[in-house]
């Protein structure tokens, strides 16, 4: 079959079965196939197109499927009950365990060829001798159905050895098997494809779940002790409130859980009926709301807000979360020091001489501004400076007599493993190094505070 | 081999010991050069135990301070293992995404101090919670798969060594390690983890870890001992994959971060931190860590070696402008000590006081005369009659008596001088603005440096005081009483009597006396409200002013006054410098030069001074110059140096050269009129060469494109 030809198929196969209704294909048993649509709950149209794309187990299969879709829209899920629930063999794993190749070949066989393939692997094995291994554990077995290699994070493959991903992506060519290899991402396509041509997969999109259909999935893992229909009116005012922010499925279900207790705590007391809908959303809207700045943001755990949860209303401006603690405490030097790289970064060096020189005379920011300087710095970044102008704004900021000592060079490299300046270009510290700060203007100026200097007058994005 | 600084540098590594055939001991290299061997001797011994009781009070005090963040901690992984036991067993934590109980710790921007807390924190967890700890740094991780593989080793190793006693386990474990190589997987730990737990599960019940079916899932924790020097994308990487073992393993994270915990958000991204539940721990500032350390190893009398205010001021400088290191100022600290007690032979007496006076009737003749040298020992000599200045300067078995009296004197000094310290700092830390400063070091660094109570800060202070509300006073009289309680002298514990009477005064009611004030307030106040005019305000406030001096005192106001008087005299009774103490020298190191020199060392500066002054280092007379001066004769560099040192940014080669020649024509002594004077040689040409390109070396000039036959200055300024 050429390729035109299987495009051909997959688009009768796609049009066939665009139709949302109960699974159902000649290959497999009825009752599987029901027990799978059931476990894929609008993902209909997406497995019926996979189903349809597999064909009959001992059908030989597209050899390359690209599956991709949004964080938490069902990919891996769909695959994984399809395989699963149809008894088919397959391998998956994650691209990002992979640190090297020998694991990823490894992993494949073992799962497809059983615990004892893997010895036959040489120490850091090629792509070539994936191949040959493979070709020699086929031909010891077999096993007529399609088999599938699942690759989760597929994005990853591109950083791994050129040959890889287009050696994939024809892996039934090379290897002479029924083998489908299922590539999962987040991203398209069109970013994958390499420089030299390869072999085109099928593109397969899954795309977001509405409104309505996570509405729908959630409200199926109802809570035990509740009736559904109250679960569902709470996943209602809860997607109400995180729908505009968030739609992966896992965090909202995440959310749910966490939140829910808050929701049935009125009803437990006895003070609302479950049917007092308006009165349960009062209760729990502001809370979602603060839920949405704190535990959504992680900025505090999730333990500490069902902790916060439980304690009484008027602690409850107690926690604080993570970025509530931006002070950083330096010694006085390194102060200054960052504060000089900053003024460094962020001002042109033809103006230090305006800001730092006793009798610079008068000088108007209009007399002195470049065409290509009215925007401001600010708003364009920090730009690298070597290390002498570091020094010498620092000498000049500084307000008392600093020796050059050897600790004050070793701040500056601190500063630099703190994160707060970070080293431009080359690693040569014997040939004029350059830095460039790294802290932002509510940073920096809270930092100046400390020492009463005032920053804004002499940053020239402010004059 | 790894340092652990944070600059970067040279670092000498010296050959291991074994090599060397005879190597010193650190008592030769002390003794070396000393007439006296007995007497270095015994100082060097003195010195180390009083160095090896700094180190261990010093530890315990550390141990102490973070003995609130490590039980926290140690209460968070506790919680995270338990609630990692309990299961999927209802709805909320099976509907629950599965976080990686995370510890975000932040302990202060001196990375070097951390390594105690995190050997503390590994050793505490590993006594108490679980076999299971891995510590990384950033700097053996900077790959996922280094990451993975450190994990791994220190994770499988431990567990080797665990189970010492169980003989077929470690074999197993070796085995599995050395067939072939395992890779670096979390799925080779979790398969790993699951045969080491039920192992442990199914072990000899006579075990102490099988006892409790809690123990048998061990978590574990794995510490980032410097977040911010992670690669981000390894941090997520990892994170990512840890998050997919999360169910099979119970894994915690120990984040060590320097500046702000929002540094989390920064390296993160919302993916990947949504899969760590975070919590936030503190640890003490290092500034309230110092003050502790201060408190406890310098402002008690127990220890016998002390600090001149200067000393002490270069070492809180040292620690609030460059490092903010603890560790340092300990460091600094043992500096101090040993160079005392290896300058001064007299600090043979500077031990505890028993010892000293025995030391004191050993002391050759040579020492005494030492003693009588001190400028210390003078003034008192010279307080002394005639006939008594004349016994202390020729009978040595008498000055060896006085000086007893006096070692005992300084002894009692200092046992009256800290708790007088501590009531002075008492009353005044909470005065505003601070006049004698907010730390109790700042104003023992005033009270050592001249006598306080000349100062015009102690003058304000005590006015301030005057102010104070009646409850605020008493409440700082009774802590300085509460101080002074442990006090054993007979002048503290009369201060104390005199004191807790001035206390029990104020309580006494005094009902008549303070109606009376009430009155004297009240009125004028409501003779103010009428008058309007600013003229007869400033007048009618003058009045009360001067109604107010003249008023008869209350009970209250005199009792203060009292109270104060009686501060005052013990302050300026207690709180004299310690020169004006004999013998002070045996205990106070002051050479804070010399301390400055090696703990805040100035490269830059001694490669100008060598360059431009050969003489300092060299000590070669026939380079010894005036001011300014130069000689022809110093080595080549010298002169280069000070030749590129007219030139502006850019240096042409060919002139510099030129200059050289002639420099060192002169120096050869030729006769300026001949004509190969100043001429260039080979020789010449390539000596010029060579000090050139150590001057490129050491940072000065570098080649540049932009001219040719040019090289640019990296240093600014000039002769």
């Amino acid at each position: 079959m050429t390729s035109n030809q299987f495009d051909r198929y997959a688009i009768r196969c796609l049009s066939s079965s665009s139709m949302p209704g109960p699974l159902h294909h000649p290959g497999y048993e009825d009752n599987k196939l029901q027990r799978v649509s059931k476990l894929l709950q609008c993902r209909d149209v997406q497995a019926s197109v996979l189903l349809g794309l597999m064909g009959e187990p001992e059908q030989y299969s597209y050899p390359s499927i690209f599956i991709y879709g949004h964080r938490a829209t069902g990919k891996s899920h769909v695959i994984h009950t399809l395989l699963k629930e149809l008894e088919l063999p397959y391998a998956t794993l994650t691209c990002v365990e992979c640190v090297s190749l020998g694991l990823l070949f490894e992993q494949i066989l073992l799962s497809l060829f059983g615990p004892d393939s893997a010895t036959l692997l040489s120490r850091s094995p090629s792509l070539s001798d994936f191949v040959r291994v493979y070709k020699q554990l086929c031909a010891q077995n077999s096993v007529k159905q399609t088999k599938y290699i699942v690759l989760d994070r597929a994005e990853l493959l591109r950083d791994m050895e050129a040959n890889l991903l287009p050696a994939f992506l024809r892996l039934q060519e090379l290897v002479e098997d029924n083998v489908t290899v299922i590539l999962l991402s987040e991203i398209v396509w069109d970013k994958f494809r390499p420089n030299t041509g390869c072999f085109e997969p099928l593109l397969l999109h899954f795309p977001d779940y509405s409104k309505d259909q996570l509405q729908q999935i959630l409200s199926e893992d109802s809570h035990p002790s509740y009736s559904s229909e109250l679960y569902s009116a709470f996943i209602n005012i809860l997607l109400g409130v995180f729908y505009s922010v968030c739609r992966d499925l896992r965090e909202l279900r995440h959310l749910a859980a966490l939140n829910f207790s808050k929701f049935v705590e009125p009803l437990e007391n006895g003070k609302v009926t479950e049917s007092e809908t308006h009165k349960l959303w009062r209760n729990i809207e502001p809370h979602l709301k603060k839920a949405m700045q704190t535990v959504y943001l992680r900025e505090v755990s999730s333990v500490q807000w069902e902790q916060h949860q439980q304690m009484a209303e008027k602690e409850a401006g107690a926690v604080r979360g993570l970025s509530a603690h931006g002070h950083v405490e330096l010694p006085y030097y390194s102060k200054f020091l960052l504060i000089a790289a900053y003024l460094a970064s962020y001002n042109p060096a033809r103006t230090d001489r305006r800001f730092f020189l006793k009798h610079h005379g008068k000088i108007k920011k209009t007399n002195f501004l470049k065409k290509h300087e009215k925007t401001s710095n600010h708003l364009l970044g920090p730009k690298p400076f070597p290390l002498d102008r570091l020094l010498a704004i620092f000498y000049s900021v500084v307000d008392s007599r600093v020796a050059p000592t050897a600790s004050v060079f070793s701040q500056i490299s601190s500063l630099v493993t703190l994160q707060l300046l970070s080293q431009v270009g080359h690693d040569d510290q014997l040939d004029a190094p350059k830095y460039k700060c790294a802290v932002s203007l509510d940073f920096i100026q809270a930092i100046s505070r400390t020492v009463s200097f005032d920053i804004v007058k002499y940053l020239y994005d402010f004059l | 081999m790894s340092t652990p600084s944070v600059s970067k540098g040279c670092f000498v590594f010296k050959p291991s010991a074994k090599k060397r055939k005879k190597n010193p001991t650190v008592e030769d290299y002390f003794t070396h050069g000393c007439e006296d061997m007995e007497n270095s001797r015994l100082r060097f011994r003195t010195c180390q135990s009083l160095c090896e009781k700094m180190k261990t009070d010093t530890e315990l005090l550390q141990d102490e301070l973070n003995r609130n963040i490590l039980n926290s901690l140690l209460e968070f992984i506790r919680k995270s293992a338990s609630a990692f036991q309990r299961g999927t067993d209802d709805w909320g934590s099976r509907m629950r995404a599965h976080e990686i109980p995370t510890a975000a710790l932040v302990l202060g921007v001196n990375v070097p101090d951390h390594n105690m807390t995190f050997q503390s924190l590994s050793d505490q967890v590993q006594q108490t919670v679980t076999p299971f700890v891995v510590s990384l740094q950033a700097k053996e991780c900077s790959a996922v798969k280094e990451l993975m593989q450190k994990v791994l080793e220190r994770l499988m190793g431990t567990s080797v060594t665990v189970n010492d006693d169980d003989q077929g386990e470690t074999e197993h474990c070796t085995t599995s390690i050395g067939q072939k190589r395992v890779h670096c997987s979390l799925k080779t730990l979790s398969d790993w983890y699951k045969t080491v737990t039920e192992k442990a599960y199914s072990g000899t019940p006579g075990k102490k870890r099988t006892s409790k079916r809690e123990d048998v899932q061990p978590p574990i924790v794995v510490i980032f001992k410097d977040l911010e020097v992670f690669s981000p994308k390894v941090l997520q990487d990892f994170i990512v994959i840890c998050s997919r073992y999360v169910e099979q393993l119970p894994l915690i994270f120990v984040f060590g971060i320097a500046t702000a915990p929002s540094v989390i958000q920064h390296t993160l991204p919302h993916s990947v931190s949504s899969l760590l539940g975070i919590e936030l721990f503190h640890s003490l500032s290092c500034t309230q860590h110092l003050a502790t350390v201060i408190d406890q190893v310098i402002l008690t009398s127990d220890f016998p070696f002390k600090l001149s205010g200067k000393v002490l001021q270069v070492l809180v400088s040292i620690f609030l402008y460059h490092d903010f290191s603890v560790r340092n100022f300990i460091k600094g600290l043992q500096l101090s000590l040993l160079e005392h007690f290896h300058s001064q032979p007299l600090s043979v007496l500077c031990c505890r006081k028993p010892e000293a006076l025995g030391r004191v009737t050993k002391l050759s003749h040579q020492d005494v005369e030492r003693i009588q040298q001190l400028s210390s020992f003078m003034r008192y000599v010279e307080q002394q009659g005639p006939q008594e200045q004349v016994e202390l300067l020729t009978n040595d078995d008498h000055v060896k008596d006085v000086c007893q009296e006096l070692l005992v004197d300084l002894h009692r000094y200092h046992k009256n001088y800290y708790p007088i310290l501590r009531c002075l700092h008492v009353l005044t830390s909470t005065l505003p603005k601070y006049p004698l400063g907010k730390q109790i070091r700042e104003l023992h660094i005033s009270c050592l440096e001249k006598n306080v109570w000349e100062n015009d800060e102690y003058v304000s202070a005590m006015t301030l005081l005057r102010m104070m509300a009646k409850e605020e006073l008493v409440s700082a009289l009774q802590k300085c009483s509460s101080i002074l309680k442990h006090e054993k002298t007979k002048k503290m514990r009369a201060a104390l009597l005199r004191l807790d009477d001035l206390i029990a005064n104020f309580h006494k009611p005094d009902s008549v006396a303070e109606t009376a004030a009430v009155v004297a307030i009240t009125s004028p106040g409501r003779s103010l409200q009428k008058k309007t005019d600013l003229f007869q305000l400033q007048k009618s406030l003058l009045e009360m002013k001067e109604s107010r001096r003249t008023k008869k005192m209350s009970q209250f106001e005199m009792l203060r006054d009292e109270s104060l008087e009686f501060i005052d005299s013990l302050v300026r009774c207690h709180l004299a410098p310690p020169e004006s103490q004999p013998l002070y020298e045996v205990c106070y190191y002051s050479s804070s030069a010399v301390l400055r020199r090696h703990l805040n060392a100035t490269p830059r500066t001694s490669i100008q001074t060598a360059l431009s002054n050969p003489y300092h280092y060299l000590k070669n007379e026939n380079l010894r110059t005036e001011d300014g001066a130069f000689t022809s004769s110093a080595p080549d560099i010298c002169i280069v140096y000070k030749l590129h040192l007219e030139c502006g940014r850019l240096i042409n080669l060919y002139d510099w050269l030129e200059a050289y020649a002639t420099v060192v024509s002169a120096a050869e002594g030729k006769d300026p009129e001949s004509a190969d004077y100043g001429k260039v040689d080979e020789l010449k040409h390539a000596r010029f060469i060579q000090a050139v390109s150590e001057l490129e070396f050491l940072g000065f000039i570098k080649s540049t494109k932009q001219k040719t036959d040019h090289v640019s200055r990296l240093t600014w300024g000039g002769c």
